[in-house]
């Protein structure tokens, strides 16, 4: 009974969410508002941090490289 | 006779041990919870403030529906009569959870009691009632702490037949023809309670405190009161023109230093003496559940030579070894209390209340109360209800009934408070004390834990901001000596099962969330 009991919990973590932010008050269409601005901000935040994390965290690895161990010529590869 | 065994019971002291002001341990609970239940209540807030503004404006520009009070058109260029924003609290979070208040019953508020269902088609604005009743919900609300809430015909017996002999209606003032035999009756039955010289009684509650307030004191006086006193006691501070100075909730160093300054620096400009200092206090306060510090303000008192009016609403029959009050829990003199006010709403299942003391004070009252010479007295029936409820707790009616009852609610209390605070609740007050406050701090919590007891046939008392800090809203319980243990117990395990669920057991000093502190094996050392 995996798929129910994980369902189950779920479903409560999604009636604290609601009670926490207080949209258990809200009318219909102010949740539907809520959510969609919520998951709007949510999917930008990711996005954006599907595009730029790695890019600057193999620029930092590479600024580290430089600092402790000095060489050179690894640095072409990175430019875009 | 079967008197003076409760008079030795009320004058034996336990025996002063080592000079310290209390007989027995004082033990009172204010934790704090963790942050993170402040930053998410202050969140929840923050999102409810801002969809108030959005129907606020929505309203402002017509496109919704405005339900609040607003002024007809010919008058919208007038100065305006309906102060919008204040109400911004009551119209955008108050009216989504309204209708957990101001639920209509119709039955006797005993231990179970009967609802009206109703519904709302328009989210709290209006309500319909189906016409159906929920039946026998467990009463968590009322303030019925002895159960005298009761329709027994045998107990109600003497109060019927003053029904019939005197009728409802008094039709007069205390200072015209509205003193009744009953009155003089219930007063010398009062005094002799309580242990004073004299007592007056009045029809409201209320209104013993508003309009009482201002016979005693007046301007050039100086009233000291707790933070958290209720209304009617800052209401009749306030109508009595004095100075009003506020000292910490329970706190006898912030009392001293507001004494010491007031004798020193006097009145605020002439530097003159004060004419009198007054402390207000209370009993037990009603949304803590704290017990008044009644040794120290005491000794206080009488080092600063200052006046004491002690307000024992909801202390008076619930507290005590006989149910005489503060002043008998803490084995002390009723001299030492120079106002003894209480009233009958909450342990004695009537209406009115009481102020008592010397009878020179009880004199002066009956002719400069404003309540006395402009206030109906209280009807006859509700004064031989009082009265027959006085006399079952001091067995004067020939049984021990009343301390049964008193002893019921102390025991009721003790394990109600006890089974809370292991299962990890957050509980605010004094273990003996049967205001039994749980914290829910956010505001989503409220309606949601309301609801559902309802749901589970249970009826709670909720209370939500301006009555309490903003971050600290709460559940008040109110144990009464009628529920029986196995309601208790339905009520306990509702609560688990709903603390669990809502995410409320916030407590980090509980068992439940240290059990390899405390054994598995415990006596049941009660009954």
């Amino acid at each position: 009974m995996d798929i129910k009991s994980m369902k189950n919990y779920l479903y409560w973590l999604y009636c604290q969410f609601e009670l926490i932010t207080c949209s258990y008050l809200m009318e219909p269409w102010e949740k539907l508002l809520f959510y969609t601005f919520n998951i709007t901000m949510l999917v930008m935040l990711l996005y954006t941090a599907y595009i730029f994390v790695p890019v600057h965290v193999s620029m930092a690895f590479q600024f580290f490289l430089h600092l402790f161990g000095n060489q050179h010529e690894n640095t072409v590869s990175v430019v875009k | 006779g079967v008197e003076d065994r409760f008079s030795i019971l009320y004058f034996q002291k336990n025996g002063i041990s080592n000079g310290t002001l209390y007989k027995k341990t004082f033990i009172e609970h204010f934790e704090q919870a963790p942050m993170y239940v402040a930053v998410l209540t202050f969140l929840g807030f923050g999102v409810g403030t801002v969809f108030g503004y959005l129907r606020d404006f929505m309203r402002a520009w017509g496109l919704e529906k405005r339900n609040v009070a607003t002024e007809r058109e010919q008058q919208k260029d007038f100065v305006p009569l309906y102060q919008d924003f204040e109400n911004f609290y009551t119209r955008n979070l108050y009216m989504r959870i309204r209708d957990n208040w101001n639920r209509p019953i119709c039955s006797v508020p005993g231990p179970q009691f009967d609802l009206m269902e109703r519904v709302t088609d328009d989210y709290n604005w209006t309500f319909r009632f189906t016409g159906r009743t929920i039946k026998n919900v467990i009463n968590m609300g009322s303030y019925n702490y002895l159960g005298f809430a009761e329709t027994d015909v045998n107990a109600l017996k003497t109060v019927t037949i003053e029904l019939q002999k005197y009728g409802t209606g008094i039709c007069s003032t205390r200072q015209e023809m509205g003193t009744l035999d009953k009155h003089i009756e219930l007063e010398k039955l009062v005094a002799n309670f309580l242990g004073v010289e004299d007592a007056m009684v009045f029809g409201m509650g209320f209104a013993t405190n508003s309009m009482n307030i201002p016979a005693l004191v007046g301007k050039g006086c100086l009233i000291l009161s707790d933070e958290l006193n209720h209304t009617s006691l800052v209401l009749g501070a306030r109508l009595s023109g004095a100075t009003i100075r506020i000292f910490k909730h329970n706190n006898m160093q912030s009392l001293e230093k507001l004494l010491r300054d007031a004798i020193i620096y006097g009145q605020p400009r002439s530097r003159r003496a004060w004419r009198k200092i007054i402390i207000l206090v209370e009993g037990i306060y009603s949304m803590e559940g704290s017990i008044v510090r009644l040794p120290e303000i005491v000794s206080l008192k009488k080092k600063y030579k200052a006046y004491l009016y002690l307000d024992e609403a909801h202390s008076i029959g619930a507290v005590g070894a006989t149910g005489r009050g503060v002043v008998e829990y803490f084995g002390m003199s009723p001299d030492d209390v120079d106002v003894l006010m209480g009233t009958f709403t909450k342990s004695f299942g009537a209406a009115g209340g009481y102020i008592a003391g010397r009878k020179d004070l009880v004199d002066f009252l009956r002719t400069h109360s404003h309540s006395a010479v402009y206030a109906t007295s209280m009807c006859p029936p509700v004064a031989e209800q009082i009265i027959r409820a006085m006399k079952c707790l001091m067995g004067l009616d020939g049984t021990t009934q009343g301390l049964q009852r008193v002893r019921q609610l102390g025991k009721n209390t003790r394990y109600f408070r006890r089974r809370l605070h292991e299962m990890g609740f957050i509980i605010y007050g004094n273990d003996d004390s049967p205001v039994v406050p749980l914290l829910l701090y956010m505001p989503g919590k409220i309606g949601a834990f309301a609801r559902r007891m309802l749901e589970k046939n249970i009826g709670v008392v909720v209370v939500g901001f301006p009555a309490t800090p903003i971050t600290e809203s709460r559940a008040r319980f109110c144990v009464s000596a009628a529920h029986t243990r196995e309601m208790l117990n339905t009520v306990l395990n509702a609560l688990d099962e709903l603390g669990d669920f809502l995410q409320l057991k916030y407590s980090r000093y509980s068992k439940s969330s240290h059990p390899e502190l405390y054994e598995e094996t415990r006596l049941e050392l009660e009954d």
